[in-house]
């Protein structure tokens, strides 16, 4: 580990720009104040890895909507509560009297639904391949239970069209940590298409400090290179959760889905299939994207075109307190990070 | 029996719980008095506080609304260098709770007052419509030896930080109990009357002291900081954290630092006395596990950083956005 701190530290061959593309590597990369153990020519950068930064406003649009009709209650993870539509949040909503449950788990939203007397439930169900079985079990019970009141608003991503648009429109990216928990399900095979189209690295990397910095080592010696490594493989296979993938696949095909700041990714989403579209609470077409501040460069920020600090609004109007973009918001939204944690400057 | 209407009317129902319930269980001769006042000896100079707790659900692992609301009112008064005297009460109860557990929370009032060297002098009992919900106000009086100068803004450069335990263990209870997530994990909700005396007692040149509860840590130091204009210095290597709730925050992604705790304090104290606070916290009943864990940079920053375990070093800002609510 030693030797690993200070090979990165004392880096001094061609500038490298490293993205990470999961919103828990970016708060722990935070977390451990690892940016600034690296060398000024390697730089680190945040990828649209949180759930909830990538979320278009027409999504948070149509929740605050649905919070609203009477009878209706949105479930919603707590981070999503914050984040302004194009012109409200949930919080504003319920505030305005819009019914808005705060839940910890998908499932808590059967015990919920399947309790209540009367009513309907939409479940705002946003996530990236690690969340979808989730979903997958929740419908899977909800089938089997007979629950009739309860729908998803879904907005659920897959990750290696998203990296591929970023390496086609974007460029500049030396090498990618891939992601620890989308890869669990996905298996680290599912990054080898992108590595050799590119000819870069990518390496799946474990979640603890010392598992990161491992995974950047791996990635800077391997730099200019194409192919997979897997530096996480207590939890990561090649070929994945096969279970998992198979019950996705029951309830979920791949759809176009709206990304924030990068718009329509063909095949980059999943969608109901049509047999269980009594589930869906109107998720399609939900794909308009404007910024709640006209000024906001969470779009910019989230394909790495930008750092945080390069937004006008960054910690003047848009604080953690006064988040104008979600990526201020959320816990693993970059900005958030950057603001919080002072990220790479010491 | 169940609470009702009745049980708030000022009639004869509130009098049988008051007299049945509470006095009973509180068993003080100023409060038999049933006056419209709580008349008691004071001092010179006192510390008065008051605290709401709406903690959900009203038991857990470690303790329960009772306990919590003594604990929580006596430790502000004790952070101030006060030696907490008096409390009083109020009980907002909903419609529908069951005396059996305003009992059991009567009975713990009781004993956690008992344990830490107050009387419970004056109550009030409100009955609302509801669902059997239970909210307790406490307000606390507590006596100031002449010449207790204690603040943040005294902090000062090389000064220790220390702190009296393990962190998180209240916030992961809570969590757990309401997520229905089994484990051994226990709330530290607990009175640190006797770890105050011990340090002011054993010479010990203290400069600050708060007891770390919703917004945990990360935010207590931020405003240490602010206070004093002068960094305070971490090392995540030494803050105390059980193997439990280590993998409970890791599994839920929860940071240790702005988790709350009922029964934790930080003390800043003179650069010499740092090993002979530390003595003190560790005899202490709830200090087995207190540490060093800082200590105080110079002026001209207020800022807050952690030297991590994997040898970089970031700031800690104070807790954003919600954090856990009802958790006291």
């Amino acid at each position: 580990m030693t030797d690993i701190r200070a090979y990165l530290k004392n880096y001094g061959g061609p500038p490298l720009r490293l993205m990470e593309v999961c919103g828990t590597h970016t708060a722990q990369i935070s977390r451990c104040g690892i940016a600034g153990m690296l060398s000024p020519a390697i730089r680190l950068i945040s990828g649209p890895g949180c759930p909830v930064c990538v979320t278009v406003t027409a999504y948070i649009d149509r929740l605050v909507e649905l919070s609203l009709e009477p009878g209706t209650t949105v479930l919603t993870f707590g981070d999503l509560l914050r984040v302004r539509g194009s012109r409200r949040s949930l919080n504003d909503a319920r505030a305005a009297g819009g019914r808005v449950r705060m839940v910890y788990s998908p499932m808590d939203s059967l015990r919920i639904a399947s309790a209540a007397k009367s009513g309907r439930f939409v479940f705002a169900a946003v996530g990236f391949e690690t969340t979808a079985p989730v979903y997958a079990m929740l419908l899977e019970e909800a089938e089997q239970a007979d629950i009739r009141n309860l729908r998803l608003l879904t907005s659920l991503k897959t990750m290696p069209p998203v990296i591929d648009w970023i390496c086609k429109n974007q460029g500049g990216i030396d090498g990618f940590l891939a992601p620890g928990h989308v890869s669990v399900i996905t298996g680290s095979r599912a990054f080898e298409p992108l590595s050799r189209k590119y000819g870069i690295p990518f390496v799946v990397s474990g979640f603890s400090g010392e598992q990161i910095l491992a995974s950047l080592y791996a990635l800077v010696r391997r730099r200019g290179k194409a192919g997979v490594l897997n530096l996480y493989p207590s939890a990561v296979t090649a070929e994945g959760n096969r279970e998992a993938q198979r019950a996705v696949a029951h309830y979920f095909a791949p759809c176009d889905a709206a990304w924030r700041g990068m718009g329509k990714i063909a095949g980059s989403g999943l969608a109901l299939r049509a047999p269980f579209a009594r589930f869906d609470a109107g998720s399609l077409g939900l794909d308009d994207d404007r910024s709640f501040n006209p000024r906001c460069r969470c779009a910019k920020v989230l394909t790495g075109a930008v750092s945080p600090p390069e937004c006008p609004l960054f910690g003047g109007a848009c604080t953690p307190r006064t988040p104008q973009g979600a990526c201020m918001v959320s816990q693993e939204g970059s900005c958030y990070n950057y603001f919080v944690g002072g990220r790479g400057s010491r | 029996m169940k609470i009702t209407m009745a049980h708030g009317s000022g009639g004869k129902a509130t009098s049988e719980l008051i007299s049945e319930i509470f006095a009973k269980n509180f068993n003080d001769p100023v409060l038999d008095r049933m006056e419209d006042s709580a008349v008691v000896p004071g001092c010179a100079k006192i510390a008065v506080t008051t605290d709401s707790f709406v903690v959900t659900p009203l038991f857990f692992p470690g303790g329960d609304i009772g306990r919590l609301c003594v604990c929580g009112t006596v430790n502000d008064l004790l952070m101030s260098g006060a030696q907490p005297r008096y409390l009083t009460c109020g009980f907002i109860l909903e419609e529908g709770a069951e005396t059996g557990d305003l009992q059991r929370i009567a009975a713990s009032m009781a004993s956690t007052a008992k344990e830490a060297g107050v009387r419970i002098v004056a109550g009030d009992t409100k009955v609302v419509e509801g669902s059997g919900g239970l909210y307790i106000n406490t307000a606390g009086v507590g006596f100031l030896h002449a010449g207790a100068a204690i603040g943040p803004e005294r902090c000062r450069e090389g000064d220790a930080i220390l702190l009296s335990g393990n962190l998180g263990d209240h916030h992961a209870a809570i969590l757990s109990k309401r997520m229905g997530i089994e484990n051994t994990i226990r709330s530290d909700c607990a009175p640190l009357t006797e770890m105050v005396g011990r340090l002011l007692a054993g010479g010990v040149e203290v400069h600050a002291m708060r007891d770390v509860t919703r917004g945990g840590l990360g935010t207590v130091l931020n405003e240490f900081a602010s206070s004093s204009g002068c960094r305070m210095e971490l090392d995540e290597g030494r803050i105390p954290v059980s193997a439990q709730v280590r993998g409970f925050c890791g599994i839920l992604g929860l940071d240790p630092l702005y988790m709350g705790n009922e029964g934790k304090m930080i003390a800043v104290v003179a650069p010499g006395g740092a090993e002979k606070a530390l003595a003190c916290m560790r005899k202490s009943r709830y200090g087995a596990d207190a540490a060093v864990i800082g200590r105080v940079g110079p002026k001209g920053e207020s800022a807050v950083l952690l030297k991590t375990t994997v040898g970089g070093t970031r700031v800690v800002g104070p807790l954003y956005g919600e954090g856990l609510p009802r958790i006291c």
